[in-house]
């Protein structure tokens, strides 16, 4: 019983707050219902038995990516005002298609029934609770061996979108002074004069070089 | 009364279709609609963990392990893209990316 209420309690926020990511004006506000929406997904995965996922949602999603989106909506000094021009237009369009979508999932539902027996040849059960196994061990007994090559591919797409962004939004500024660490090294002892400096005199170093003046 | 597949599924399904409503009525804002995307691809996670729940089958959480994983990289590009673009235009609004074709 506790359950189900814990189910309407997260179903029904994860719903309102995902429609108010897409309402909401201002889109600070926006990112904070979406970093909402994630934990009451997060608490729809607890309730399913996925706890790894649910710490895994929590921690990536509200943790790097929701903090992500909110240093570039801070950072970019947009006037999201004018970003919302033609709203309804594009909310006549939005409801059909979005209605269409929504329409053929539910009758799809009702048409396939709900009723879903438990396959006998599950490529990998899930170990009962009284096995002792917890989640995150199970799942990683599966990930290391039987989904290495996945988890490799993984790890390989997260190189390359973090290369990625980098060299996207790297920038060389003109004008910035650099070492430069060949220079230094091929310097001769040419770069160096002595200069004989009479008494009651002074050398004027601005006459022979003028860039060491400055 | 007892929580079935249904009802997981009927919030995945509420949760896509507002993330492609999403995309519609803020056509010009490309945060929102890389904001509407994770919705989506948070639909599609609660479909692949209700549906391994209820199968018994862990392969539906490693597949949205990995699902998990794209959507993460995925946004740190479209991120990159949109603070490049903005550095060009000084706006975001997409009705002009074309100006980008060679």
């Amino acid at each position: 019983m506790a359950a189900a209420g814990f189910f309407y309690l997260f179903a029904v926020l994860a719903v309102a707050s995902g429609a108010m990511v897409i309402l909401a004006k201002n889109p600070v506000h926006a990112v904070l219902f979406l970093i909402l929406s994630f934990f009451n997904a997060a608490g729809l995965f607890v309730l399913l038995g996925a706890e790894f996922l649910a710490m895994l949602l929590v921690i990536v999603y509200v943790g790097a990516v929701s903090v992500l989106f909110l240093f570039v909506v801070m950072m970019l000094d947009v006037d999201f005002a004018a970003l919302k021009a033609g709203f309804i237009n594009n909310a006549k369009i939005g409801a059909l298609v979005g209605g269409v979508v929504l329409a053929e999932l539910v009758a799809l539902f009702s048409y396939r029934g709900l009723a879903l027996a438990p396959t006998l040849s599950a490529a990998s059960p899930i170990p009962a609770a009284s096995s002792g196994i917890t989640n995150t061990q199970a799942l990683g007994d599966i990930i290391y061996t039987k989904y290495v090559f996945f988890f490799q591919s993984a790890g390989l797409i997260l190189l390359v979108a973090m290369i990625g962004a980098i060299v996207l939004t790297l920038k060389h500024r003109a004008g910035v002074k650099r070492q430069s660490i060949s220079e230094q090294v091929a310097r001769t002892a040419k770069a160096l004069e002595v200069v004989k400096v009479p008494s009651g005199g002074s050398v004027i170093p601005a006459a022979k070089h003028p860039e060491a003046a400055e | 009364m007892t929580i079935g597949l249904g009802h997981y599924l009927t919030v995945a399904a509420c949760l896509f279709t507002l993330g492609i409503f999403g995309i519609f009525i803020n056509r010009k804002n490309v945060i929102v609609i890389l904001m509407s995307i994770e919705l989506i691809l948070l639909a599609v996670n609660i479909n692949l963990v209700a549906f391994s729940h209820f199968n018994g089958d862990l392969v539906g959480q490693v597949f949205a392990l990995f699902v998990l994983t794209v959507a993460a990289a995925e946004s740190a590009v479209g991120l990159a893209i949109i603070v490049v673009y903005f550095r060009n235009r000084g706006s975001i609004a997409v009705e002009d990316v074309n100006m980008m074709k060679g």
